[in-house]
């Protein structure tokens, strides 16, 4: 019931309207890595007007800081770490032209409209799965930002990596549909939160 | 006479026990994630569970970390009053053991010198590091790998007498409520009940790594810790936080006695990747 997904390297716009959330995909291409310590340095150089080290138009950005590899491996253990935590640089990557974010985890509930607005995609790898979510990658360089070690930017190859579309562009959003569908099923507490969790509006 | 005990044997410890726990997860949680997979009414869930138990399986096999947040490295030595430590400084002892397992064991440097610094110690030291004096003469080193993920969604409220049962159980599904799915689903949720400030929390520390399939002694709290789950797996949150009835797979609680006035309450999540091992020199 996967579909497969082409990104060499980008993301089409084609593919960017069809995807809708729920979809699970299996990708074969190329992803960019960038987790807290790189995309707040992207963030900082767009604010600054300066070049950005590698060019985000179009490309799926993967929220990963893999272990290093083992004799024999391409990759040690590389598996999503939770997106939210970058919500104060989304609006900056988006803008410069990141298609899809990739990480774990559900966002704040505006999150999805800044997707929807600069027609981008959040897709969630499986938290927790890194050693096997390592067998989808074929190959991977660093790029930029060597000196941040686990959290520089890597280019991935990637075969037939498992993902699940989160966020469409449409600003469709599986996890609160997916738990509010739930929760009134199971019968559970309402949310109740006193302030929101993470980051800024924009 | 007090045994002699060198730090070496320490340090030997925590370098093999920090690369066993991040390869090997423990059979509690391994078996919960093969119950939930059969028990989850979520198919998608299903799935979510049975991938993780291969994830686990592969990681055992291949011998590779599980996760990629290999963690904070948590150590919490319990030393036997009658153990003369020898050979050089127990904490140096215990960083070099991080250190080492995390070179041998090809662990991800996930550790910042500084908290408002941030550069990357490159190494994995230092430890986070809880010590207790015990009877006896022996020593027991636990070492856990905390990762941050569901640490960050770990919370701490100093509630009042009043607020009582119903305030500890509010707080505690409230906690598991805003971690949603961002703290790797199933979670573990350890909680610390009690003492002061930072002992609720290290209640809760506790509290999490103990296995789960160890319900607490007293009656009353193993009654809380499954009225606990089964409320907080009415949430509907479910695995990887899209749906289903498996949104934690325990509740362990500790308990300390604590102040007239006060009613601490810690909460520790543990994602399903609640990585633990631990062994007596």
């Amino acid at each position: 019931m996967a579909t497969e997904l082409y990104v060499d390297p980008v993301l089409s716009l084609a593919d960017i309207g069809r995807l809708k959330a729920g979809d699970q995909v299996l990708i074969t291409g190329e992803l960019l890595t960038a987790r807290d310590a790189a995309c707040g340095r992207l963030a900082r150089a767009l604010a600054a007007g300066e070049p950005l080290p590698v060019d985000l138009r179009g490309r799926i950005v993967y929220a990963v800081g893999p272990t290093p590899a083992k004799p024999g491996q391409v990759i040690g253990s590389a598996g999503p770490t939770t997106a939210a935590r970058l919500r104060p640089y989304l609006k900056a990557l988006l803008s410069a032209g990141m298609a899809g974010l990739m990480g774990k985890g559900d966002w704040p509930p505006e999150a999805a409209g800044v997707f929807q607005r600069h027609q981008g995609v959040y897709f969630v790898a499986l938290g927790g799965a890194g050693a096997l979510l390592a067998k989808a990658v074929t190959a991977v360089e660093v790029v930029a930002y060597d000196d941040l070690g686990p959290e520089a930017i890597h280019r991935l190859r990637v075969e037939r990596f498992p993902a699940i579309v989160a966020i469409d562009a449409e600003g469709n959003d599986l996890h609160r549909r997916a738990r509010e569908e739930w929760r009134k099923r199971l019968g559970g507490m309402e949310a109740r939160r006193a302030e929101p969790d993470a980051g800024t509006p924009g | 006479m007090p045994r002699q005990l060198h730090v070496d044997a320490i340090r030997q410890a925590v370098a093999e026990l920090l690369v066993e726990a991040n390869y090997c997860i423990g059979d509690d949680v391994l078996d919960a994630l093969r119950q939930a997979a059969e028990e989850e009414q979520s198919p998608l869930g299903r799935d979510i569970l049975a991938q993780l138990v291969a994830n686990y399986e592969l990681a055992r096999q291949e011998r590779v970390p599980a996760c990629q947040d290999t963690g904070l490295t948590i150590v919490f030595l319990a030393i036997g009053q009658d153990v003369h430590l020898v050979g050089g400084d127990l904490r140096q002892a215990v960083d070099a053991g991080v250190r080492e397992g995390s070179k041998t064991g090809f662990l991800r440097n996930s550790v910042v010198g500084d908290p408002l610094l941030r550069r990357n110690t490159g190494d994995n030291g230092p430890a986070v590091l809880h010590i207790d004096i015990i009877p006896g003469d022996r020593v027991h080193v636990t070492v856990a790998c905390k990762g941050f993920g569901s640490e960050n969604k770990s919370r701490l409220a100093m509630l009042t007498p009043a607020d009582g049962i119903e305030g500890v159980k509010r707080f505690v599904v409230e906690t598991v409520e805003r971690a949603g799915a961002q703290a790797c689903p199933p979670v573990i949720v350890g909680v610390g009940i009690g003492g002061s400030f930072e002992l609720a929390a290290r209640l809760s520390k506790q509290a999490v790594i103990r296995p789960i399939t160890q319900r607490h002694p007293r009656p009353d709290i193993r009654a809380l810790e499954e009225e606990l789950l089964e409320e907080i797996n009415r949430l509907g949150i479910g695995p990887q936080g899209l749906g289903g009835i498996k949104t934690a797979l325990a509740v362990n609680i500790e308990v300390y006695p604590t102040h007239i006035a006060g009613l601490p309450v810690a909460v520790n999540i543990g994602c399903h990747s609640n990585r633990h091992r631990d062994m007596w020199l």
